[in-house]
Formats: structure tokens, C-alpha cells, sequence
């Protein structure tokens, strides 16, 4: 108990040390964690969280970089949490975005903290959402979240971030055609990188196409802008941009996707709970072995094992309800 | 439950050395042996590392240096770490460090020194063994 | 090069023995191991024959010593006329200190220098920097001003010595100090000769001491190429390097084709200057490393030879035959000496240095035994010395030109070098130049990636590292006491640097710094305001300043 008040009261503080503990707890799954974040939840929603995705090269580091710079010269503080992926072969992760940021990390008003993906199937967005509650709560104004910009969490990140930036790069080898569906979707803010390039114009109009062919979207019009991260040209007006689309989040469009995203948050909750605790029972009782057999000697499968341990799990309960 | 605990490592060079092939090898090392791996880049303060080992949460430290000013910058970083009450990490050292420091690092807290040739097996193993884990 | 019907036939009974006389042998002495090759994974056969160099034509490929395409050798007479120049990398501590190590090889015979300096000074920081603590001194000799450049050369005429000075970022200011001291000297700038490596492309994938952004590190680069070939016409300005890139884990074939894809960046990038090739390639130079695989190496260097006469003259169109020559420096390589058993590395580096005689090196540089350990005493740089002037004047080696041409492995292993570095000219041209391949990350993951193999293979044991992964001691042996640059040297060089700085003028310093931002604004050959300003006695850190202002810095893009 102790610790978990001294924990929240830290990070409240915005201690440094503190926070990076809380952190840990978080990244570890700890039954402390959920606690803590328990706590600090009221004192949340304060942060602008920013998601910055996009393919390897594309400059991601080196820009959120001059956005921290710029961001500081205007009296912010800034989290960041960038994310890399694990190996699924070893287990390890190496975690290098730290180093294009380095020279903020003496900066009292900066904090980075660097994670692996851990092979959290769902799970990452879950613990990179209490990471940022714990930053938000310690009075960051911004959180920015780097992410591996390859596969699920690419998309995952709309659930976390407030304005989700994609930056690309011309000339990468893979045209701008080549950006997967998925990402269109999901870009409030699309950020041609390495602007200096030849190609960089094209790549500005190459998107405007694809965004002006999706007429499903409604509200928001996503932006395409050039930045020059190595130079620090393009930055002022991408805060300009973020800043708007704060702007209009905070018109009502924030309240609307915070209730999407507080349902969808919910309901992983309850999810994740229920199964915890079903498998465990189901590990204390030896069906989770047995079950597992069945299925790898093809006697069952894995969907029809779920009904019929659902099945079983509502009448124990029903049992219990008149047995009480 | 609780998910997998990985051991978090920060590799660091301090100072102006700028060799980093060993550094990049035990960083991979570590990798492939199922750890986090932090590498700071080339050209770190000792401000700069104690502060990455607090934000980073890390278990341990590796310190990478073939310059010679290890003399000046390990007691630095040892005595910032002890200042900021970071008492839970394992600290180790490599590089081009003659033998005749090694037992004065060692009292500051370095808990062992590699020198060139040590096989990237040996240092996977002693980090294994000796990362403190967190409470 | 073989009658055709003659090579049939041997080609059949090389089929023969294949069958025969080998599996014979074999079957009772199977071979050592189940795989031979090299460090670039080149498979080495058994044995090597004429057919393996069948379609080798004389004339065309090897030629003639002097001649294009230069694979026997740069020079008619090659060391029959000249030996290589025997070039001690060396510094540490002070000026004062240096300039005795200077005098001190000099009188034990090496015939040219080349200036280690400390790492505040090759990150351009005056040793009062607070980057500076704990450095100064340590890896090289400090230098803050033309003030310490002149105790470095006290009592050495610059009419009569050569000088290589690595140094890239800060290039220019070292090079103007070495001509503010040949000014002061009344030696005229023509005469001047040396060497500045200047080459900061490598430092983004192999050496890392960048200061400056890729864009305005190549200007400074080209700016010094351009500023020597009209001003300073007996200076190097560039020392292309492979050394480093190999040091960092490359193997032989990398080391070979990342040099030569800077040097073909380099040239590219004074032509756009607007200066025609002849006017500048002919002092363009090289640096490699020797490393452990004997032949491979040689073969390297031959291949460099060979590969970089046809770039210069069918990619450049270069008509002055001096524009085709290769130009190189060789260094020991400094990763393969070991700190167990360190005697061992005196064996190295003389096999080292011998594959970098027989490969036709202008200039040598070899490491002392002690290196893995600490900068060299003077007894281990005597001995690395005595190893150049044994091979020079005992082993008959220097008697005759390019020995081992005709070797049928050492032409074999030319062409393989030639083949497979070219192959990866194509790839960074296809990439889009040296430029864009950094920017990719693609030297740097291909080093890394050699490094770990490299590493692994001697933790498998498939490599022996004797001493070290066998035939390890107990107890070890080392005859000389190491050296220790003493810590007062760091608070004798910030007084040094105080008291300068008091003394001069320092209104003119100010004016030549203003005149630097201008002309880095304008974006001029900065040469000259940097030669004024380094005589108005501007320390380093001074003008490196001004210029980080001007560009801003650097940093690299990790790949492990």
C-alpha cells in the first residue's frame, strides 16, 4: 500500500523517479499497476497525446525531436514514449529511438521512456494508454507516442492518441501508393518528411489523391504538409496544425471519440479480466491442460472449447446463484 | 497475471570515444538473449546516463570506453547515480581499461570489467546472474 | 593468357587428381576443416591452378608496372627505386611531448609523420571544453591553437618532411595551421607536403566523429580539395579510407568497395564544384587497412589498384595519367591485435605489413605490440619501425616488382575482389550514391552485421584467435611498462590555453571569426578566412564554434 501511495504522490509531482517506477509496474503487468493507475485517473485528460507512426526511415525520431525542441521553446513539457518492437524469435527488443532525443534528457521538462512491444497481441495499446496516463497525470502537456510503424499497433494507436501524425518519406522504395489502407484512414496529420528530396512534391499530391478518394470520413480534414525534420523546417507549422486539431477535438468531437474510446477501453477491461480469471480457474482445475490436448489431438477446437466452457462456466453460476 | 519480466539494460558510451563495435556487439548480445537493450548513442555526459538510467527504469548499466577517460568519467557517473539514490543497478564496464584501474573502479561500484576478447557468452551470462531485480 | 588446347588438358588432370591421387590421401587425412574462406566469404579452393586464371590477359588486366590499369604496381621501378614511406601514426599528451616522439622515430628512421591527435581536438573542442574532461590528451596530442601546432613542429623544417595528419571535421583548421607554420617557416605553399584524411563521409557509417551535418561536412570536404588543388599543389587533401570501415567490422570486400564508392562521391562532388578532374584527382589518396588473411589482402590492394584506374578513367574520363593512380597508406589492422599475449601481435603485424609491401603500399604504417592496451611505449613503436625496415632491407622482398603477380591464387583473388566490390559500387550507385545509402542505413548495417559474424565465428571457435580463444595462458608477459598520459597534461593545457587566449588580440580574433560566419553564410571556400583566422591565433573551438552555428550538428542513425 505503501508504495502505491508514494508512487501516485510522486508522479503526481511530476518525480521523475517516481514516474519511471510507476512505469515499470505498468510494463510488467503488475497488480500494483492497476491500482495506481486507478488513482492517478481522475488527474488525467490534461495532456494533448500525440501519436507519431510511419514506415522505418521516414525520419520519425529526428522529427519528434524538433518538435520537442520547438515545443520547450514555448514553456511545454513533453512525455514520450517510443515504442519498438520484440523479437518474436529471442524475446529482446533494442530500443534506439532514445538517441535521436538525447539531448533533452537532461531537460527537467522532458521525460522519454522506451518500450518494447512484447508481444502484447491487443495488449500493447493497453499498456502504452496507462504509460500515458501516468505522464498526463504527472502534468505533461504533450505525450508523444512513436511507434514501430509496422503492423497492428500502426492502427492500434488511433485508440490512444488524441492526433494521430503519419510521416512519410519520398523516395523510400515503396511509393506512397504502396501505404497500406489502413493507414489512410487513421492519419489526422500526414507529414512528407525529408521535404529537400526530388520527390517530395509529388508525394504531397500522391496523398491528397488518396485522402480525397476516401469520402467516408466526416469532420476532420486531414492535412498534408512538408517538413525538413533534419533542418527544422516545416515544424512550426505542424504544431500550428496539431494545435488546430486539439482545437477542434476540444469542440465536441474530443467528447465523442473519448466516450468511443472510454467504451472501447471498457470493454477490453472486462475482457481481459474475465479471461484472466477464467484461465486461471481453468488452470487450477486441470481443464485448461486437458482442453489443450483435445485441441492438439484434433479432438476439438478452439472456438468450440470456448462455448463449451462458457456453457459450463453460466451453469456453475446459475448453480451457485440457487445454492446461495 | 503478471507479464514476462525482461531485463532492461542501458548500454552507454561516455565521453568522446567514438568506437562503438564492441558496444553494438554486446547490445545485440543482449538482444538475442531476450533482454530490453538501451543504447544511448556515442558522445554521452554523465548527466546524460544517469538521467536515461532513471527515466529508463533500468536494471543494469554498461559502460563502454576505449579512451582512457575513464578515470574522470566513472567516478562521475557512479557518484550522479549514488545522488539520485540509484542503488538497484548493476553496473559493468568495458573497453580498453588497464588492469592497474580495475580494482579502484571496483570500489566504486563497477561490479566487473571486460576486456577486449571476452566472449559475448560470458557477459550475457554474468548479466543474468547478477541484475538486481526490481522490487 | 594459356594456349587453349593446353588448358583443356590440364583441366583434365587436374579432373584426374580430383579423382585419384586426392580421395586417396583424404580418406586417411581428411582436411582440417569442411569449409576454407576468407574473411568476405570467398570459398579458397584447395589449390589453384592456370585454370582458374585461364581468361586472365596479361596485358589488359595486370600490364605493365606504372602503366594502366596499374595492378602490378603505381611505379616503373616500385621499391627497386623508392621503398614505401615508413609513416608512424603517433601523439599523445602534449605538444612538447609529441614532438619529441616525432624526433624520436625521425632518428630511428621512419620517413614521415603523421599526427594522432586527442579527441577534444578531432571534435574540434579547445581542451578547456567541458567535453574535454578527462580527454585531453589521452588518445593523441591536444591541440587547441596554432600555438601548440607550433611546439609540435618546433626544430622540424617543413621543407623537408611530409606530414599526415587524421584529422576530418576540424580538417581545415589543422591544414591551416600547418600552413600558417610552413608561412611563418618561409616555406613556399608549394612545397608543403602531406596529408589530411578529410574524409567525413566514413565518419557517418565507420569512424563517427562527425561534427557536422552530411551536406556541410562533404563542402568542407571538397572545399579543402578544391582549395589544395589551386593553392596547395603538393597536398593530399583527402585520404579516402577504408581503415575504419574495416576497423568497424566490415570484411575485405566491404572495406574495398565503401572506400571506393567515397572516392567516386568525393570526385563526383568537386566536379560539381566546377574543376575538371585532372585538376584535382591526381592528389587524390587512399588508406586501408591490412588485416589477417594473408593473400586476401594482397589481392585487395591490387584490386584497388586495377578498379579505381578504370573508374577514374572510363567513369571520369580522366586524361592525365596521373589521375588513375591509387595512392595509398596502409595501417596494421588495430582490431586483430589482442591484449592476451600481447608479443603475439609483433608476429601480426609483420605478416600484416608484408601482405601491404607485396600488395605495392606507397606508405605504411605499423602498430605496435602494445596497442591493445595502450597508446604505444617507445620501446613496442621501435620495434613496429624495425618490422617495415626488416622486410625492406632483409627479407629480398622489395628486389623485384609485384612477386606474386602470376600467383594463380593471387590473380584469381584479384579478380574475385575486383568482381565482388563492384558489385557493390552498383548497388550504393543504384541506391543513389554514398549519400543516400547512409541515409538508408545500408553501410552501417552491413558493417554491423560482418562485426557480429565475425565475433560469433570466434565464439564457435570456427575462427581461432590464438591466445585469446586458444592457446590461452595463465600467466602473461609483456616487456615494456605501458604508457599512461598523466592527468596534469589536461590542467597544463587549459593554463596554456588561458594565458593565449589573454595575450592575443583579441579584436583581430573577433574580426576573423565574423569574417568565417560570413563567408560560411555566403557559403565560400572557407579556406581562406580560416587560415586568417587560425593566425590571429583563434583556438579550434573558436572556429569549430562559428561553423556549428553556421550548420549545425550531427548525429547518427543507429543501426546494430
Amino acid at each position: 500500500m505503501a508504495q502505491i501511495e508514494q508512487l501516485t504522490k510522486g508522479v503526481l509531482k511530476g518525480h521523475r523517479r517516481s514516474i519511471a517506477k510507476a512505469i515499470t509496474l505498468i510494463e510488467n503487468n503488475e497488480p500494483d499497476a492497476r491500482k495506481i493507475v486507478s488513482k492517478l485517473y481522475p488527474k488525467t485528460g490534461n495532456a494533448h497525446v500525440i501519436g507519431v507512426t510511419g514506415p522505418t526511415g521516414s525520419g520519425k525520431s529526428t522529427l519528434i525531436e524538433k518538435l520537442i525542441r520547438e515545443l520547450r521553446k514555448r514553456g511545454k513539457t513533453v512525455g514520450v514514449v517510443a515504442v519498438d518492437p520484440t523479437s518474436p524469435f529471442t524475446g529482446g527488443a533494442f530500443l534506439g529511438d532514445r538517441v535521436r532525443m538525447q539531448e533533452h534528457s537532461t531537460d527537467e521538462g522532458v521525460f522519454i521512456r522506451s518500450m518494447a512491444t512484447r508481444n502484447a497481441l491487443g495488449g500493447l495499446a493497453k499498456t502504452t494508454n496507462d504509460v500515458i496516463q501516468v505522464l498526463d497525470a504527472s502534468g505533461k502537456d504533450i505525450v508523444i507516442v512513436e511507434t514501430v510503424g509496422a503492423g497492428q499497433s500502426e492502427v492500434e494507436i488511433v485508440r490512444i492518441a488524441h492526433t494521430v501524425l503519419v510521416v512519410l518519406a519520398p523516395g523510400l522504395g515503396d511509393d506512397i501508393q504502396a501505404i497500406k489502407a489502413g493507414i489512410m484512414e487513421i492519419g489526422d496529420i500526414f507529414v512528407v518528411n525529408k521535404a529537400d528530396r526530388e520527390n517530395a512534391n509529388k508525394a504531397v499530391s500522391d496523398i491528397q489523391a488518396m485522402l480525397e478518394m476516401n469520402t467516408e470520413r466526416t469532420g476532420w480534414k486531414p492535412s498534408v504538409l512538408k517538413t525538413t525534420a533534419l533542418t527544422g523546417e516545416g515544424i512550426t507549422e505542424l504544431l500550428a496544425r496539431t494545435d488546430e486539431h486539439k482545437d477542434y477535438l476540444k469542440m465536441g468531437a474530443l467528447e465523442t471519440s473519448r466516450k468511443e474510446k472510454v467504451k472501447s477501453e471498457l470493454a477490453e477491461a472486462i475482457k481481459q479480466k474475465i479471461a484472466e480469471s477464467m484461465i486461471e480457474d481453468l488452470k487450477r482445475t486441470g481443464d485448461w491442460e486437458e482442453l489443450t490436448q483435445k485441441i492438439l489431438a484434433r479432438e476439438t477446437d478452439p472456438y468450440t472449447a470456448a462455448d463449451t466452457l462458457l456453457e459450463k462456466a453460466k451453469r456453475n453460476q446459475q448453480r451457485t446463484r440457487c445454492n446461495g | 497475471m503478471p507479464a514476462a519480466r525482461k531485463i532492461r539494460v542501458l548500454i552507454a558510451k561516455p565521453g568522446l570515444d567514438s568506437h562503438d563495435r564492441g558496444a553494438k556487439i554486446v547490445a545485440r548480445a543482449l538482444r538475442d538473449s531476450g533482454m530490453e537493450v538501451i543504447y544511448t548513442g556515442l558522445r554521452q555526459t554523465p548527466e546524460q546516463i544517469v538521467e536515461t538510467t532513471l527515466q529508463e527504469d533500468v536494471d543494469v548499466v554498461g559502460l563502454s570506453i576505449l579512451s582512457g577517460a575513464h578515470t574522470t568519467l566513472f567516478p562521475k557517473i557512479m557518484k550522479l547515480l549514488k545522488n539520485e539514490g540509484i542503488d538497484d543497478v548493476l553496473v559493468f564496464a568495458g573497453g580498453i581499461i588497464p588492469q592497474e584501474d580495475i580494482p579502484a573502479l571496483k570500489r566504486i561500484g563497477i561490479k566487473e570489467i571486460f576486456g577486449p576478447g571476452t566472449p559475448t557468452g560470458t557477459l550475457v551470462k554474468f548479466v543474468q546472474e547478477n541484475a538486481k531485480r526490481k522490487k | 593468357m594459356f594456349d587453349k588446347r593446353k588448358l583443356a588438358n590440364i583441366q583434365e588432370e587436374n579432373e584426374k587428381w580430383d579423382k585419384t591421387t586426392l580421395p586417396i590421401w583424404t580418406r586417411n587425412h581428411p582436411e582440417r576443416k569442411s569449409n576454407f574462406h576468407t574473411t568476405s566469404e570467398i570459398p579458397i579452393r584447395r589449390l589453384y591452378t592456370p585454370g582458374d586464371v585461364g581468361d586472365l590477359d596479361y596485358l589488359k588486366d595486370s600490364g605493365f608496372p606504372g602503366e594502366f590499369p596499374f595492378t602490378r604496381g603505381l611505379h616503373a621501378t616500385m621499391y627497386r627505386g623508392r621503398l614505401w614511406t615508413m609513416r608512424q601514426f603517433s601523439g599523445f599528451g602534449t605538444a612538447e611531448q609529441t614532438n619529441q616522439r616525432f624526433k624520436y622515430l625521425l632518428k630511428e628512421g621512419e620517413t614521415g609523420l603523421s599526427i594522432a591527435f586527442d579527441y577534444p581536438t578531432i571534435m574540434g573542442y579547445d581542451s578547456d571544453h567541458p567535453m574535454s574532461t578527462g580527454e585531453v590528451g589521452q588518445c593523441g596530442v591536444a591541440v587547441s591553437s596554432l600555438k601548440d601546432m607550433e611546439v609540435l613542429f618546433d626544430g622540424i623544417p617543413l621543407n623537408r618532411v611530409s606530414t599526415s595528419m587524421t584529422i576530418n571535421g576540424p580538417a581545415a583548421m589543422l591544414l591551416a595551421m600547418y600552413v600558417a607554420i610552413g608561412d611563418k617557416q618561409g616555406v613556399s605553399r608549394n612545397k608543403l607536403n602531406g596529408t589530411t584524411q578529410n574524409d567525413n563521409l566514413k565518419e557517418f557509417f565507420a569512424q563517427k566523429l562527425c561534427i557536422f551535418p552530411p551536406k556541410p561536412a562533404l563542402k568542407l570536404s571538397t572545399d579543402i580539395i578544391e582549395y589544395c588543388a589551386r593553392h596547395l599543389p603538393s597536398w593530399n587533401p583527402v585520404s579516402i579510407s577504408g581503415y575504419h570501415i574495416r576497423e568497424a567490422g566490415s570484411n575485405a570486400v566491404q572495406e574495398l568497395a565503401f572506400t571506393l564508392a567515397d572516392g567516386i562521391a568525393y570526385v563526383e562532388s568537386t566536379l560539381e564544384r566546377g574543376l575538371k578532374v585532372d585538376e584535382f584527382a591526381p592528389r587524390l589518396s587512399f588508406f586501408f587497412a591490412s588485416h589477417n588473411d594473408f593473400f586476401e589482402e594482397i589481392a585487395k590492394f591490387r584490386a584497388a589498384r586495377r578498379i579505381w584506374a578504370k573508374v577514374m578513367k572510363d567513369r571520369f574520363n580522366a586524361q592525365n595519367p596521373r589521375s588513375l593512380w591509387m595512392r595509398m597508406h596502409v595501417q596494421t589492422s588495430g582490431c586483430t591485435l589482442t591484449a592476451q599475449q600481447p608479443v603475439n601481435n609483433i608476429m601480426r603485424v609483420a605478416f600484416q605489413s608484408l601482405a601491404a609491401v607485396l600488395g605495392g603500399t606507397q606508405s605504411l604504417h605499423t602498430n605496435s605490440f602494445d596497442e591493445a592496451l595502450a597508446l604505444p611505449c617507445e620501446d613496442a613503436v621501435r620495434v613496429a619501425l624495425r618490422t617495415q625496415q626488416l622486410i625492406a632491407y632483409e627479407s629480398g622482398v622489395t628486389d623485384t616488382i609485384d612477386p606474386l603477380g602470376g600467383s594463380y591464387y593471387t590473380e584469381y583473388l584479384t579478380n574475385e575482389m575486383e568482381d565482388r566490390a563492384m558489385r557493390y559500387i552498383d548497388r550504393v550507385d543504384a541506391m543513389g550514391g554514398v549519400a543516400s545509402a547512409i541515409e538508408k542505413g545500408f553501410f552501417q548495417k552491413e558493417i554491423a552485421d560482418s562485426a557480429y559474424k565475425y565475433q560469433k565465428e570466434i565464439e564457435r571457435k570456427q575462427r581461432t584467435l590464438v591466445g585469446v580463444n586458444d592457446y590461452t595462458v595463465e600467466r602473461d608477459w609483456i616487456p615494456c611498462k605501458l604508457l599512461r598520459v598523466h592527468p596534469t597534461v589536461e590542467e597544463e593545457q587549459i593554463s596554456k590555453l588561458q594565458k593565449m587566449k589573454k595575450e592575443r588580440d583579441n579584436k583581430k580574433v573577433n574580426e576573423a571569426l565574423d569574417k568565417l560566419h560570413n563567408d560560411a553564410d555566403k557559403e565560400r571556400n572557407l579556406m581562406p578566412a580560416i587560415i586568417e583566422a587560425v593566425k590571429a591565433y583563434a583556438t579550434l573551438g573558436e572556429i569549430t564554434e562559428v561553423l556549428r552555428n553556421v550548420f549545425g550538428e550531427y548525429c547518427e542513425l543507429i543501426v546494430v
